[in-house]
């Protein structure tokens, strides 16, 4: 199994506010990575960080042993993808135009998306299942459908390595469902290797093969979900009790609140 | 969709000629077409033409500009003179009138103020190297307020007659004497119109998020500083020659918008013809209409765009 991405010694965050202090992590080809942590521990800057959003202040970011930060943006963009909370705009782009904004990496400047594309983007709509929303504006979808779309525009971009910042957030839990298994399927079948950001634990836990546990700017515990999801490793981080047993559907840990005052 | 493009194009294109001929046989003198062509009707026609070649550059011009900032700032309701040139252009004029210096110089002044304000507004939105959208749209407004009270106080202190000369600057004018001016005005405006297409993909991008844009590999921070000094170019180029000429950048993309979508690489060459038969539209209407008085062109393009404006932005609020 490959190294994708090797974060080295990683540090770096907003002026004056270094939010990640020293984290090292790798992303294996094939992993479906779970990044956790409570509020404030660094998840998105960390994201940040390693889709070049923001600039490091130390320590490197390597995909397949490049310095990320010495590839051509284009060129990053045509091998990571990355998919926000959510997408706002004024403009009323179709699902479709949003979509093959996906190929922008892979096309030159004025150069028309060409048949070939068109075929990436509607192949990308179908495995998300929008192809039939293809002509309907984005600010007229609901948020599970909006969610979809911006997972069809990242792998409209073929990447080898899909980051997610808690793309069910927003979402039900039936669309929850609905998205983890989808990209649960793509990690499978299109060996799509995945790192997310995820703030529901069990949902982290039944989907995820390893989990990076974030406190304060620094990995806490990295590993199997199970040597990860144990009731100490989250009492002392989240600062809050809880009981850990195994989801008897999954055979995963099972993290349940108890609630500070009866 | 190069399909849609070229037969939107081709409508367009038909329609720019039509405006194009009807503004050269029409006009605040009525002459026979076929006299127009004769000798001693000659200054006229080439009134004409020098007009409808100004008609063209201020429309395309504008609405182009218009469209590159309602992109970068991601608010369709962005406009070119946001960034202070108006009334940086207004005050440089005014203090060239009361300098006494010749009116020959009057459009350099204009321009060298809209460029003035612009980089102050430019500057002062910047933060860590990067430009922030709200400061600019703040540091434009500001500019602007204070420009124009410098203005009014310099007129209420020197006001003189050389001062009326002025108002029709305010609102615009399409009436340019010197062949020279409009074709040294014609290079920045074509030039700057053809880069931003250039960036027309990257607008796109930009348009749905400045993260979203380098996620897709889309060098956002220097596009946006390119593009925003290239439409400020534009603007206080046009300005040094047509004055201020509202709405034109605002409401021509918006109405185009709705026609061909907000994809750029459609939305600009389709916006750039509209906006040139717009203007000519426009034109048209402010010298013929109560001839031979004539109208300043900015009043027409503004009580033809505030309305239009208005019932746009009230179908925007009931969409979301």
């Amino acid at each position: 199994m490959s190294i994708l991405l090797k974060i080295e010694n990683l540090a770096g965050g907003y002026y004056k506010e270094e939010v990640i202090k020293d984290v090292s992590l790798d992303v294996v080809s094939g992993d479906f990575m779970g990044i956790i942590g409570p509020n404030g521990s660094g998840k998105t800057t960390l994201l940040r960080l390693t889709t070049r959003i923001l600039k490091p202040s130390s320590g490197k970011v390597y995909f397949r042993n490049q310095d990320i930060l010495a590839m051509e943006l284009k060129e990053f963009c045509r091998k990571v993808a990355f998919v926000s909370q959510d997408i706002a705009t004024d403009f009323s782009f179709t699902v479709m135009e949003i979509t093959l904004m996906g190929r922008i990496p892979h096309l030159k400047r004025l150069q028309f998306e060409t048949k070939k594309d068109i075929e990436i983007a509607e192949e990308a709509l179908r495995l998300t299942d929008t192809l039939r929303l293809k002509n309907r504006h984005i600010n007229e979808l609901s948020a599970g459908e909006r969610q979809r779309v911006t997972i069809a525009q990242a792998l409209a971009q073929e990447p080898e390595l899909l980051l997610l910042d808690e793309p069910t957030s927003h979402l039900d839990i039936g669309h929850q469902i609905q998205v983890m298994d989808l990209l649960k399927r793509l990690n499978h079948d299109k060996n799509l290797t995945i790192a997310m950001i995820l703030h529901d634990l069990n949902l982290a836990g039944a989907y995820c093969n390893r989990i990076a546990l974030l406190d304060k700017g620094r990995i806490f515990k990295e590993g199997h979900v199970e040597e990860v999801l144990t009731y100490q490793n989250i009492e002392a981080v989240y600062k809050t009790v809880v009981l850990v047993n195994t989801n008897r559907a999954t055979g995963k840990p099972n993290v349940m609140l108890v609630p500070g005052e009866k | 969709m190069i399909r849609d493009l070229k037969r939107s194009l081709f409508v367009l294109f038909l329609l720019l000629c039509a405006a194009m001929i009807l503004a050269t046989i029409k006009g605040t003198v009525n002459i026979p077409v076929a006299d127009l062509f004769l000798k001693e009707n000659q200054p006229i026609l080439n009134m004409r033409l020098l007009r409808i070649l100004a008609a063209i550059l201020t429309g395309g011009g504008l609405a182009v500009a218009g469209i590159a900032l309602q992109a970068i700032l991601r608010n369709p309701l962005a406009e070119p003179y946001l960034l202070g040139t108006s009334s940086g252009a207004g005050l440089a004029a005014v203090i060239a009138v009361i300098l006494g210096i010749s009116r020959l110089y009057m459009p350099l002044a204009a321009f060298l103020g809209a460029v003035a304000s612009i980089l102050i507004v430019y500057n002062l939105s910047r933060e860590n190297e990067k430009i922030c959208d709200k400061s600019l749209i703040l540091s434009g407004v500001i500019i602007s307020v204070a420009f124009s009270s410098i203005i009014v106080f310099l007129v209420s202190l020197f006001g003189n007659e050389a001062m009326h000369e002025m108002n029709w600057w305010l609102w615009g004018s399409l009436q340019v004497y010197d062949y020279k001016l409009v074709l040294l005005v014609a290079i920045p405006v074509l030039l700057g119109i053809f880069v931003i297409y250039l960036f027309a993909q990257d607008l796109n991008a930009i348009s749905m998020g400045e993260e979203e844009a380098i996620h897709l590999g889309i060098d956002t921070q220097n596009i946006k500083k390119l593009l925003i000094l290239i439409s400020a170019l534009i603007t206080a180029s046009l300005i040094s020659i047509c004055g201020i000429i509202g709405f034109v950048g605002l409401i021509v993309p918006h109405m185009m918008r709705s026609i061909v979508g907000p994809n750029h690489k459609i939305l600009i060459p389709t916006t750039c013809l509209a906006a040139a038969i717009f203007m000519l539209g426009c034109d048209l209407i402010s010298r013929t209409f109560f001839g031979p008085l004539e109208i300043p062109i900015g009043v027409i393009t503004a009580i033809i765009g505030a309305p239009v404006f208005i019932i746009l932005l009230k179908r925007k609020k009931k969409a979301t």
